[in-house]
């Protein structure tokens, strides 16, 4: 966890609206693990005055890679960036997604830019691991499947794939998690990640979620970022510190 | 640098290495922030406010981003005064900056309370009560605009501690220099300026209010203009040593609160984005010094010119 000052080597457009920010640091490449965050200034300026939080979504030798969507003004300052451009980051910050349990099948759930995230994690993963992703976006152009194995797509207008969102594509796969020892990984919008959170607590099924928060430090100081817990005696973690990745029983969404 | 610039300061017997404080809510309890800057070359750290039993906080979402600043309800969430003084004076102890504590009550009996219970700790240099929190339903702004409450506050704090008293005055008042004076009168050593501005915003969408409290806290360089016409309007009415806050982001904004009558000054929301501010100023408040030839740093303090 650090303030870093460093290099943009690229700024690639994905598809219509999504954008790949890569930057180089040797260091901080090193130092990421899927699931964790930066919090990036996205001016020179104190204007916009916050940082804006975005996962890591790749990390390739010493480049990193950050997507995003333009959203509102920061996003859109940090679609402007070029090479030779310095960004100022802090982190990486938080806790990611653990690989190390006892799973021989990745279940990557994603909706919209929720995929952000799973590049890395798909990297990192074993390779004996089987994957198995399930991606949905609300038409065809939100349907973001980069760098992701073995997808299954839902669109809610049935653009492509599956008619109807991505829980609804999952439960017409429910077998995946009979046949094998799954853990599911998710990161998207809070609907989807409720609906899967209940379904994985009813079924037995090891998941992790990464779930958002508006953030200010990032790092644990302001008590911004509370996600309500399951333990009735810490009524509150932190996303940014204790997240933003959570194991399903630990957290109310 | 020829000269050594003496940046000490001495705020109503509390005596900090520079003027350059972190505010209350802005730092936690030290830990985190450690990662990111240097806190022995910060003149103090003041902690988030402990009250007696610890609070959850307000539910999400607590913060929303503003024109240059922030509204924040985090609603006093602090582990409390046991587990501050068993879980966080410790570290804080290491650090070798000066540590004041905030405290916040929503009663007169819990402010005597909780200062009783923390002058015997050595590691706590001072005070500082916390009248004017606008996020909590008891306490807060009801004994922030209240004056005699003010009054009554300082008096019972300041029979239980010998260590120096900063009450943390409001700005939701168009009379704030009325409240420094009771602060005076009633033994407090000094007065800090501003908390943040009563503020709420909507989502024009679904017309809900941003934050789930409904109004929050404005804080950042959106407020820094008002604060600074509220120390000044102490420190031509009361005299009685003041610390600035409000959207100080760098060294000119700290000379800016200095020159209007602060002894000493907090950062917050800066903190945030900038981890270092703190060093970054008191780096530039040196230099500034040497330019205008200025050799002790409390020269600065209300040294405006008003012709
Ligand atoms: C841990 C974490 C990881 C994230 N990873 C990604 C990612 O990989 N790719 C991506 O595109 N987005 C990601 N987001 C969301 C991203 O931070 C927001 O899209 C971004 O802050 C929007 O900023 P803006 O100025 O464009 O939008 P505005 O709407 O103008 O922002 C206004 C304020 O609201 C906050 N805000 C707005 N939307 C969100 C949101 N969804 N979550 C948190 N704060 C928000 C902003 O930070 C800002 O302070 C992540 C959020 C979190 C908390
Ligand atoms: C997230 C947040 C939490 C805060 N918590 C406290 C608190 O617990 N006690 C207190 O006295 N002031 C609290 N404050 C107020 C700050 O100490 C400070 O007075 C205010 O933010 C103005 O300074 P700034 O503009 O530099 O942030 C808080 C401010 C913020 C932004
Ligand atoms: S964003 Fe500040 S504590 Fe989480």
């Amino acid at each position: 966890m650090q303030i870093s000052k460093i290099p943009v080597v690229a700024l690639e457009q994905l598809q219509n609206n999504v954008f790949l920010l890569k930057a180089r640091s040797k260091e901080l490449a090193e130092k990421s693990s899927p699931g964790q965050f930066f919090n990036i200034k996205v001016s020179d300026s104190y204007f916009p005055l916050l940082r804006r939080p975005f996962s890591i979504s790749n990390v390739e030798n010493d480049i990193l890679t950050f997507m995003f969507d333009i959203h509102g003004e920061g996003t859109k300052l940090l679609s402007l960036k070029k090479e030779g451009d310095n960004i100022d980051l802090i982190g990486p910050l938080g806790n990611g997604f653990n690989l190390d349990d006892d799973f021989d099948t990745a279940v990557i759930v994603a909706g919209g830019l929720g995929s952000a995230p799973f590049p890395l994690l798909l990297n990192k993963l074993s390779k004996e691991k089987k994957v198995k992703s399930f991606v949905g976006g609300r038409s065809k152009p939100n349907v973001i499947t980069w760098k992701l194995a073995n997808v299954n797509i839902a669109t809610d207008d049935g653009s492509i794939g599956f008619h109807g969102n991505v829980f609804q594509l999952i439960k017409k796969h429910e077998n995946i998690f009979t046949e094998n020892k799954c853990k599911v990984f998710a990161c998207g919008p809070n609907p989807m990640l409720k609906a899967l959170q209940e379904y994985c607590l009813a079924n037995n099924i090891n998941c992790e979620l990464s779930t958002e928060c508006a953030m200010a430090c990032g790092f644990g100081i302001c008590q911004g970022c509370p996600i309500e817990s399951s333990d009735k005696k810490s009524p509150y973690k932190l996303v940014c510190k204790d997240g933003p990745v959570f194991n399903a029983k630990d957290i109310l969404i | 640098m020829s000269e050594r610039i003496d940046l000490s300061v001495n705020i109503g017997g509390l005596k900090l290495k520079n003027p350059v404080m972190l505010a209350s809510g802005t730092v936690g309890y030290g830990n985190e922030i450690s990662n990111f800057t240097d806190l022995s070359k910060i003149g103090a750290i003041v902690t988030k406010s402990v009250s007696l039993n610890p609070r959850k906080g307000n539910p999400p979402q607590r913060i929303v981003e503003t024109p240059s600043g922030m509204l924040n309800a985090i609603g006093l969430a602090n582990v409390g005064l046991e587990s501050f003084i068993n879980d966080k004076i410790p570290f804080l102890k290491e650090v070798n900056s000066t540590l004041v504590c905030n405290i916040a009550a929503s009663s007169i009996e819990e402010y005597v309370e909780c200062t009783k219970t923390l002058d015997g700790e050595d590691t706590i240099k001072g005070f500082e009560i916390n009248v004017s929190c606008p996020n909590v339903k008891e306490g807060g702004l009801i004994f922030g605009n209240d004056i005699s409450s003010v009054g009554r506050i300082t008096e019972k704090v300041r029979a239980v501690t010998n260590k120096p008293i900063i009450i943390k005055l409001s700005p939701n008042t168009s009379n704030i220099s009325e409240f420094a004076k009771v602060v005076k009168d009633e033994g407090g050593d000094a007065v800090s300026a501003i908390n943040t501005l009563v503020g709420a915003s909507f989502n024009i969408w679904n017309k809900k209010p941003k934050i789930n409290n409904v109004t929050g806290g404005l804080s950042g360089p959106a407020i820094k203009p008002v604060a600074i016409a509220k120390v000044l309007e102490i420190s031509r009415k009361v005299d009685i040593p003041i610390i600035g806050i409000g959207g100080i982001m760098d060294w000119k904004d700290a000379v800016e609160f200095m020159i209007a009558g602060a002894s000493a000054f907090q950062i917050g929301t800066v903190n945030f984005i900038n981890p270092n501010a703190g060093i970054e100023i008191i780096e530039g408040l040196e230099s500034y010094c040497s330019q205008m030839k200025i050799k002790s740093i409390s020269e600065l303090t209300a040294s405006y010119n008003l012709e």
